[in-house]
């Protein structure tokens, strides 16, 4: 009983503080520009007005369109269950959970993709394409930063791996993953989430076609994967494990608002980067995992 | 004391020059420096001094054995540097000459070395001083050629560095205090730590095989050769790649002494043969005949490294051989440049028929090709017989074969490109067809001298020399039966 | 003290993998500035006491390889106006990416060589050759003159850091040499590229090719 209710909290926990972390950034963004901007809850107002509207499907789309948004969102819903807090663990954990949490992304990712490519649209075409050719770039990242959370914990299993702090290489890991959680919640410098304009669109241009329900599927799971990724860069650097749980669950917070606050600041002050020198940066958030690699590994040498 | 006079006496004599005002008087300088130097070179060749032990330079058996010959080769091209210094007045001269005497200077210092460490840093100031030199004619090919010379001989010397740090430590981590002189490596014998012993050596062959201009490090030679005043080409083939060579037999030394003698003469012997097989390639397809001289060059530091990797007799036959390589291509260089002057182009496609033009050069520079590809009598042929024995004696045919094979080679290219300007119907790119060009006494006699340095080399090598590198030959120890 | 000197010497190899990724001349030339830097203060940290000779060194590496020199390639860069993208033969992303094979290549081969105790947790060696190959590759992979002077320097400044392990046993004559021959090294090399410049009204090395078979 205890034990469903505990899941319960959990997932509600995941579900209602997502939407928030978008209201910040932007609130940052207003406060850097000097406007009011859109209220801290407005992901929230959207989401429950997408959810009243009705679908409108295009008549060349297959029941894939739908089923997309809805298994993406499902997946990432797994994967942040698998992600621990603190001494409280994670819901689920099991010996190599990592690489399932790694799949589940990578599968949300196919999902909203197919369900793009569903519709037949030039501009959803060309929005998947650069979407998932930074993917590639991208998960060869996360993956190394995962590798090297594994060499330092000697585990797979990301309670394990993530109760530690990653010792001597957490700056470089801290920078490598930021980067990472740049690139895949589509943020400046490697996308424009306020673009207008569908040319320069990445995964703006892949949700073009949705609407209603599972637009906002789509969108929370936006949310939802920013959350994973935020509270995942501060497990990975700080030692959440080794405090108690109020303090562990304070310090998640801050520094998740901390993170949030820093894509915010990187969003006002920055431009959005030639589609050219992308794979450079990721590339550069790829060497920075690879060094942490190379520093857990040198570290756990006797 | 008159160990350091050789090095001395041409410093000082390049700060005189540079401050000397006459612009048409300096070029004495030269004959007079270089004359006193191969006074001295060959007195101490007579008279070997006992070396100090914790000496940081001195004549030593290895300096013994090349010295005097640089000093005999800087000495003759500077008595042609007078009259072609008069020839190109319209160059302003001072930072040639002085450029000139301080080379000298520190090539003597380089060959004398007996600390790596000293061993180094006259390489690197040849490296630069060379710069001005390849520079002289101010032309667009002449700075690429300059530009590719720094680069690519900055890289070696750099790599050369890290080597003789590798040594440094070797020796540190074997116990010893990291000291870089030669007598205390070789001292410390065994005990170097082998792994960074034979990265040292990987490095300092790179680095100094560069220098050397071993292939596949060699891509610097033809654009400096091909585009130095030939003097210049003279003193580069046969002065710093000579200083280059003793820097390799001399780490060679501190490694065999450690017992990886089998590594260096497999890596030399590798190193060599595969010069003279790019250089035996290039000489059948070049039309420049400066480049040729290049080319040519390439293919006697094969066969000097060779002569190195052969051990005992063989490194007996390369000293004879840097002797008579160096004063051969002093002829074809000097030669070359008086026929590069007369053409006004260097290339087959536009000059031909220069034995009408300029005859003498011609001759000599035919005479010249013929020493150099080991015709008998000359010098060059006595020497490379002596090496392709030791490779008998060694019983290593494939080396024996593929040695023969590209001085053949070598000799078929050289001679195809040699006689197309030579013979034909007088063409050049810069005069009216039927105008001969007068050829003084002062840039003929030269590469004449070195002609007959190289016959009588050929015929009657003193013993004295014949002793002088006996004694160089056995500081490095045998190879195992 | 050592893990002081470690984060330095990282810091010094991530610059040369900056100067790899950067695109624009002026960042190259104050990557390797900053490397410059760093590897002057290196000295103090390894000697245990107040010694004045190193402090002099360390002035000196510093003065040289972080001011005299960048400025004298920025003279050179505004002087001959050249056009700051740097063209590269081999893209950013190659040279990255083989710039961290060639780190972690080091860091595999000084965990092979034999180290003396002092030295074994030290990132001196593998550093060394990181910043030996990766100024290697910036050396070979761009056009521009005064890129592959950056590259030169990098490589040297790899040496460098090699010749710290030997600061002990070597005489200083060693050390001097290379701050004196290195500095003429890289002036020479300026004043050719001034002069190139003039020659060719541009500073691509690719036009550096009428001398060929």
């Amino acid at each position: 009983m205890i034990a469903v209710l505990e899941l319960f909290l959990r997932l509600a926990a995941w579900l209602l503080l997502a939407p928030l972390l978008p209201g910040i950034i932007n609130r940052v963004k207003s406060w850097v520009a000097g406007r009011r901007g859109p209220p801290v809850l407005q992901l929230y107002y959207d989401l429950a007005r997408l959810w009243r509207k009705g679908i409108v499907l295009s008549t060349a789309v297959s029941p894939a369109h739908i089923a997309g948004p809805a298994l993406a969102w499902v997946a990432l819903v797994g994967a942040a269950l698998l992600l621990p807090v603190g001494q409280a663990g994670a819901t689920l954990s099991f010996r190599g959970d990592a690489l399932l949490f790694v799949y589940l992304l990578a599968f949300a990712r196919f999902c909203l993709a197919l369900a793009a490519l569903d519709t037949g649209s030039a501009f959803a075409g060309m929005g998947v394409a650069r979407e998932v050719s930074y993917a590639v770039l991208a998960e060869a990242a996360i993956i190394t930063a995962l590798l090297t959370l594994c060499v330092q914990s000697n585990s797979v299993s990301l309670v394990t791996m993530l109760a530690p702090s990653a010792g001597a290489g957490a700056a470089l890991l801290a920078a490598g993953l930021f980067g990472v959680l740049l690139a895949e919640n589509c943020r400046v410098p490697f996308d424009d989430p306020n673009t207008h304009l569908e040319l320069t669109m990445i995964h703006e241009a892949m949700v073009l076609d949705h609407s209603g329900p599972p637009l906002a599927a789509i969108l929370h799971g936006a949310a939802l994967k920013l959350l994973l990724f935020a509270v995942l860069l501060t497990e990975a650097v700080l030692p959440l494990g080794k405090l108690s749980l109020l303090p562990a669950l304070a310090a998640l917070a801050g520094s998740v608002l901390l993170v949030a606050v820093i894509a915010g600041l990187v969003e006002s002050l920055m431009a959005r980067l030639a589609f050219r020198r992308v794979p450079l940066l990721l590339t550069t958030a790829f060497v920075l995992c690879v060094f942490a690699l190379l520093v857990a590994w040198k570290g756990g040498m006797p | 004391m008159i160990s350091l006079l050789l090095i001395a006496l041409p410093l000082l004599a390049a700060a005189a020059a540079f401050a000397w005002p006459g612009e048409r008087t300096r070029p004495w300088f030269l004959p007079a420096a270089g004359g006193v130097h191969t006074a001295l070179a060959f007195w101490l060749l007579a008279n070997p001094p006992v070396l100090a032990r914790d000496a940081w330079f001195g004549f030593d058996p290895l300096a013994r054995a090349v010295l005097p010959m640089v000093s005999l080769l800087f000495l003759v091209c500077s008595i042609y540097g007078v009259s072609y210094l008069r020839l190109r007045s319209e160059r302003k001269n001072r930072v040639f000459v002085t450029a000139l005497l301080v080379m000298i200077g520190l090539l003597s210092l380089a060959l004398q070395a007996q600390n790596l460490g000293l061993l180094w840093v006259a390489a690197e100031a040849t490296t630069l001083v060379t710069v001005p030199l390849l520079h002289f004619n101010r032309t667009a090919r002449a700075f690429e050629a300059s530009w590719k010379y720094l680069l690519v001989g900055g890289t070696g010397i750099a790599l050369s560095l890290l080597g003789s740090f590798c040594l440094g430590y070797a020796s540190l981590h074997g116990g010893g205090n990291g000291d870089l002189a030669f007598t205390a490596l070789v001292a410390q014998g065994a005990s170097l730590t082998r792994p960074w012993l034979i990265t040292a050596w990987v490095l300092l062959l790179a680095g100094y095989g560069t220098k050397m201009g071993l292939a596949p490090m060699h891509t610097w030679k033809p654009d400096a050769y091909g585009e130095a005043p030939g003097m210049v080409g003279a003193l580069l083939a046969g002065g710093t790649t000579t200083m280059a060579f003793v820097a390799i037999l001399r780490v060679k030394q501190v490694v065999d002494a450690a017992g990886a003698g089998d590594m260096t003469e497999r890596t030399l012997l590798a190193f060599g043969l595969f010069s003279m097989v790019v250089a035996a390639l290039f000489l059948l397809t070049t039309k420049d005949y400066k480049r040729m001289l290049a080319y040519s060059s390439v293919e006697h530091m094969g066969i000097l490294a060779v002569g190195a990797a052969l051990g005992g007799a063989g490194v007996w036959a390369a000293l004879f051989h840097v002797w008579t390589n160096a004063l051969t291509k002093g002829a074809l260089f000097l030669s070359a440049g008086n026929l590069r002057r007369a053409a006004g182009a260097q290339t087959s496609d536009l000059v031909s028929g220069l034995a009408w033009r300029a005859p003498v050069s011609a001759r000599i520079f035919v005479a010249g090709l013929f020493a150099v590809t080991a015709c008998p009598p000359f010098g060059v042929f006595f020497s490379e017989l002596k090496i392709i024995l030791a490779t008998f004696q060694m019983d290593n045919f494939f080396a024996a074969t593929v040695f023969l094979g590209c001085l053949f080679f070598a000799f078929f290219g050289m001679g195809r490109l040699v006689f197309a300007i030579v013979d034909g119907r007088p063409r050049t790119a810069n005069r009216p067809p039927g105008e001969r060009i007068p050829e003084q006494p002062g840039v003929i006699l030269p590469p004449l001298l070195f002609l007959g340095l190289s016959l009588w080399l050929g015929l009657a090598a003193p013993a004295l020399l014949r002793a002088a590198w006996t004694a160089a030959a056995a500081q490095l120890p045998l190879p195992p039966p | 003290m050592s893990g002081a000197m470690n984060l330095l010497i990282g810091l010094a190899m991530g610059f040369s993998l900056v100067a790899l990724a950067s695109s624009r001349l002026p960042s190259v030339i104050r990557a390797a500035a900053f490397q410059g830097m760093i590897l002057g203060v290196l000295p103090l940290l390894l000697e245990a006491k107040f010694h004045w000779l190193v402090v002099a060194v360390a002035i000196g590496t510093i003065t040289v390889k972080g001011f005299v020199i960048p400025s004298l390639l920025r003279r050179a860069l505004r002087a001959a106006n050249i056009d700051r993208e740097v063209e590269p033969l081999l893209g950013f992303v190659p040279s990255l990416l083989l710039g961290a094979a060639a780190t972690v290549g080091a860091a595999a081969l000084a965990t092979v060589l034999p180290l003396r105790p002092e030295h074994a947790r030290s990132l001196l060696v593998p550093g060394a050759f990181a910043t030996v190959v990766c100024g290697f590759i910036l050396l070979i992979a761009r056009t521009k003159a005064i890129s592959q002077v950056c590259g030169y320097l990098m490589l040297e400044n790899g040496i460098y850091l090699f010749g710290l392990l030997l600061i002990n046993s070597t005489p200083l004559l060693v050390e001097a040499g290379i701050l004196l021959d290195l500095t003429v090294a890289v002036f020479v090399i300026g004043i050719i590229v001034d002069r190139i410049q003039r020659e060719f009204d541009t500073l691509d090395t690719r036009k550096l090719n009428s001398l060929r078979e």
